[in-house]
């Protein structure tokens, strides 16, 4: 049930790419436990802006957990406590009275601080553009159902298609990598029969581009699929790997 | 578009619509429209506002063609357009199930669901391109849901009594996008594409009469840009975020439908706005966004209020919970009035049911202003395990918001077992008005077209579920590629536009003008403060129920608003650099000219169809009463030349050949 709860919250500002960034403390007192933890940062930033001052930049904008705009690190979980849910999807009742409470941006090389607590993920676009496709021009399609496709492998599809791009996995990473992202789109198609004809191609490209960003190597922590708000699994960076050999066994 | 009317006589809208019976229409269109061909096609530069399902399918599709497309979103990337939220499924008239369905049966529910009020031609056209979208989606590698024989599979949603809705699990409209973004990301490899994200088109450039161009502002330098093209498509999406909350995304606005407004543009019924039955309802004032449940949990769900209102008013103080109050001292009020539809009446209807008894006393919660929604039955009926089969995701959903389980047993009277029900209430969901545009999708100004939920669209009054993505991916992926080439064939003698003409320097120098007031009048109160107190507003006088007299004490209060806005806003920070209050207050600005523009139609239709529910015409049992005599048109506004100047109205009337109109019925 409803009840308020009064806390500390250290948030990191940062006012430009180039600034040096650091915390700043903030009571924050009387928040009921059915706020959502972006409402509670709108009411800090109410009260930022009628005291005259700027108020925090944190990214979101679906608050349904499927847009995968927003981010924030919070006390050293990329998305908070919650397993299997985003920011926005997070409650203050998963918190005490009394708590102090960290949020800091994702860290990672490949995604420049732009202000406060957003950063630019624009590196996943392009590792995407390389080659996330299929390609075929509109118009022209066959019918919908003269391609069979088992129910186990669009399933299967439909799970490494449900990453939201959020950058949580790279956020978790002691190396920065983007494995666990790129995996689910190859996964994807290569689950399909639509995606077989560019397998090779798509998953050289793709890879490529994500060493060429500045994204790090994979390690195999499993961090990445520990804090995904999707439950995006390793087992798609298996099947990444194993794509990938095949491709340059074929070169 | 010329206007050669002058204001007291009524102007002729040309709506081009072409010959021949209706089924024929968009063959014989596409037999006799002018093409563009390959070699001129690189020459143009196409401008495509908005990365949603209309924008991304649009821009893809043109880049494919040889187009040179500039794409534009307000997100850090295309992927993050509000489409991605969409979960129920999209339609199409596959027949795959054997159930009768067909072009003419879609086309046929998707009129009688707007109540009448969408035109024939349009609505056909959409039908009849509906299939090629499934197709298209697949082979793109769209996960659609498989039947265990490999073939896709369906379900059914409300309007319909066939089985047409195809669907990839609760998020049909992340993969439906997902997949229009990979086309589009094939396109900006291949260079045909530009894509700028983090930008905000802020207003049209005109040139000789016609759109040539947009000033944008980039949202992270804060800086002005000047961009150039032989055409521009807008695919912004609605204007739900006018009530404040709604099941929207934060950043959903109809800034840009506003700039093509004030450039000319006409704006069609925008009174017609889809309320939702289930959404979580508001718990507090601190509250950012609704929650939207779906529909579908009314097949099993019981909807319900106290019979006695003494126990309403100790549910709302918090003295008993709605599992002490046993089955007969419970009113569920939608199988009572509508004993034939029950629990599953189409949207509106249910929604102004719960507002009835939320009006009278009856609601529940704190505030109020809910109702219940009851598993018991069907959980005593059916097991639990099958209720968490098919509902399992949604009370989670509903369990980590409101931190109660649906599916938990509460209490047992009498020996009857009685789960927690969940609470809903209607919120603003989708906006069937919009840009006005004629049968190519342009609007009334040359060049300027519009496409997806920011158009008037196929919807009529109302919306039928499923129908809005469908109608986004038509528009973006099969139709405007066709259309817009009919208005370039004769342009590809005509150079791409320099951005250094007076035209543009005139637009820069008035939106700049715009920020600069914004960031001057440094009064009291925050951008966020004003838009509630507007949703305020607009959900008291202008929502589910509306009255003339009520109509009229909003325009009052909107006045009062924008005075308010005008002279007491506080936007902290410059207007150089990212500075995410002053987005807030532009949107917000423009916010507050579309609730006066609701208000307007809202206040002229003398009528309740579909989403618009006037008071003052309903029927002895309180349903919505039509009047066909009167008010058988597109209302289209036309800007006054400033925000404080009253719109004029022009009339589309509209012209049925296919359908008969009838009164629509839900209870026998
Ligand atoms: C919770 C929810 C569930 C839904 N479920 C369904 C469903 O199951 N089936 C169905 O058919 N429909 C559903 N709908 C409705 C449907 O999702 C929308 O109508 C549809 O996705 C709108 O698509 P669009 O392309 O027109 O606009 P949007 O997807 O809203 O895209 C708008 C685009 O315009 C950009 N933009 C906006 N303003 C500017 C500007 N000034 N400058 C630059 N760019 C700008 C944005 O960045 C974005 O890219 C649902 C809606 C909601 C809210
Ligand atoms: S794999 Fe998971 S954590 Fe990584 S971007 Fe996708 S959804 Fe986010
Ligand atoms: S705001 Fe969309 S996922 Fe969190």
């Amino acid at each position: 049930m409803e009840t308020n709860i009064s806390f500390k919250l250290k948030v990191w500002r940062q006012a430009g790419p180039k600034e040096k960034g650091h915390f700043e403390t903030y009571e924050m007192s009387d928040i009921p436990t059915d706020t959502s933890f972006l409402e509670m940062l709108d009411i800090l930033n109410e009260q930022l802006v009628e005291k005259g001052e700027e108020p925090v930049a944190f990214d979101h904008d679906c608050r349904e957990g499927i847009c995968g705009m927003c981010s924030l690190y919070i006390n050293g979980h990329p998305h908070g406590p919650a397993t299997g849910a985003t920011t926005c999807q997070l409650y203050m009742r998963r918190f005490h009275d009394g708590d102090t409470i960290t949020v800091e941006p994702w860290r990672s090389a490949a995604f420049p601080i732009i202000r406060d607590l957003m950063v630019n993920r624009n590196a996943f676009d392009q590792i995407q553009q390389a080659g996330g496709y299929v390609s075929f021009n509109t118009g022209g399609a066959q019918d919908a159902n003269a391609l069979p496709i088992s129910k186990v492998a669009a399933d299967e599809a439909m799970d490494s298609a449900s990453c939201i791009g959020c950058g949580a996995c790279v956020a978790a990473c002691k190396n920065g990598s983007a494995m666990l992202f790129v995996s689910a789109k190859v996964s994807q198609f290569a689950l399909l029969p639509q995606g077989k004809v560019e397998a090779k191609r798509r998953v050289k490209a793709m890879l490529a581009k994500m060493d060429e960003l500045g994204f790090g190597n994979c390690t195999n922590t499993g961090a990445c699929a520990a804090e995904c708000p999707k439950n995006i699994k390793l087992s798609n960076i298996a099947r990444l790997n194993r794509e990938f050999l095949c491709a340059k066994c074929s070169d | 578009m010329e206007e050669t009317i002058i204001k007291t006589a009524q102007p002729v809208i040309d709506s081009r619509i072409p010959e021949g019976p209706v089924a024929e229409k968009w063959t014989n269109y596409k037999a006799h429209q002018k093409l563009v061909n390959p070699a001129n096609k690189r020459k143009l530069t196409i401008i495509v506002v908005g990365t949603g399902l209309a924008g991304a399918s649009a821009a893809a599709t043109l880049g494919e063609m040889g187009f040179n497309v500039l794409n534009f979103c307000i997100q850090d990337s295309p992927r993050r357009a509000h489409s991605i939220a969409a979960q129920g499924g999209i339609n199409a008239a596959k027949n795959y199930q054997n159930d009768g369905d067909s072009v003419y049966r879609l086309f046929y529910d998707t009129v009688k669901g707007g109540d009448y009020r969408a035109r024939e031609a349009n609505v056909y056209r959409l039908a009849e391109v509906a299939n090629n979208i499934i197709d298209q989606c697949v082979a793109q590698g769209v996960p659609f849901a498989r039947e265990y024989g490999g073939l896709l599979a369906n379900r059914s949603f409300g309007g319909a009594q066939v089985s047409r809705t195809f669907y990839a699990k609760g998020q049909t409209g992340q993969q439906l996008l997902l997949g229009a973004y990979s086309s589009l990301n094939r396109q900006i490899n291949a260079g045909k594409v530009k894509s700028y994200n983090r930008y905000e088109m802020h207003d049209i450039v005109m040139i000789d009469g016609r759109a040539r161009g947009i000033i944008a502002r980039n949202l992270v330098t804060g800086k002005l840009e000047r961009f150039a093209a032989h055409a521009v498509v807008i695919a912004t999406g609605g204007y739900g975020n006018t009530y404040f909350l709604s099941t929207n995304a934060m950043g959903c606005n109809c800034s840009a439908a506003m700039a093509c407004y004030r450039q000319g543009a006409y704006f069609a019924n925008p009174a017609y706005v889809q309320i939702h039955p289930t959404c979580i309802p508001v718990h507090g004032d601190k509250q950012s966004k609704l929650t939207l449940m779906s529909e579908s949990l009314r097949n099993d769900g019981r909807i319900w209020v106290p019979k006695d209102i003494e126990e309403a008013k100790k549910l709302q103080a918090g003295e008993i919970k709605g599992s002490d109050i046993p089955e007969e001292r419970r009113d569920y009020y939608l199988e009572r009035r509508y004993p034939a539809f029950g629990n599953l009446v189409p949207r509106d209807v249910a929604s102004r049911a719960a507002k009835e008894r939320c009006d009278k006393g009856f609601g529940v919660n704190n505030t109020g202003q809910a109702v219940f929604l009851d598993f018991s039955e069907a959980i005593n009926r059916l097991g639990i395990d099958v209720i968490r089969q098919r509902y399992g995701n949604l009370f989670d959903m509903y369990e980590e918001i409101t931190d109660v389980n649906p599916g938990e047993k509460a209490n047992t009277i009498d020996g009857v077992d009685y789960y927690n029900p969940m609470m809903i209430y209607p919120a603003i969901h989708y906006t069937m008005g919009g840009i006005w545009v004629d049968y190519e999708l342009q609007t009334s100004v040359k060049g300027l077209f519009a496409i997806g939920e920011c158009n008037f669209s196929d919807h009529g009054a109302n919306r039928l579920g499923a129908s809005a993505l469908m109608q986004g991916l038509a528009d973006g992926y099969f139709v405007l590629p066709y259309t817009i080439q009919n208005y370039l064939s004769d342009q590809i003698t005509v150079p791409c536009p320099t951005t250094d003409s007076k035209e543009f320097d005139e637009a820069e120098a008035r939106v700049q003008k715009n920020l600069e007031h914004i960031m001057a009048i440094q009064g009291k109160r925050s951008v966020d403060s004003i838009h509630k107190e507007l949703g305020h507003i607009m959900w008291e006088y202008v929502g589910m129920g509306r009255t003339r007299e009520g109509l009229l004490t909003a325009l009052d209060k909107l006045k009062a608003l924008r005075e308010e806005f005008e002279t007491n806003l506080f936007v902290p920070g410059t207007i150089e650099g990212l500075n995410i209050e002053l987005d807030k207050a532009f949107r917000l600005r423009d916010f507050i000219t579309m609730g006066e523009l609701i208000a307007h139609d809202a206040l002229n239709r003398n009528e309740s169809c579909g989403g618009h529910f006037r008071e003052e015409h309903q029927t002895e049992e309180g349903e919505a009463k039509r009047d066909d005599e009167n008010y058988f048109y597109v209302a289209c506004w036309k800007y006054g030349g400033s925000d404080e100047v009253e719109p004029t109205l022009i009339k589309e009337p509209l012209h049925y050949e296919a359908i008969k109109v009838q009164t629509r019925n839900y209870k026998s």
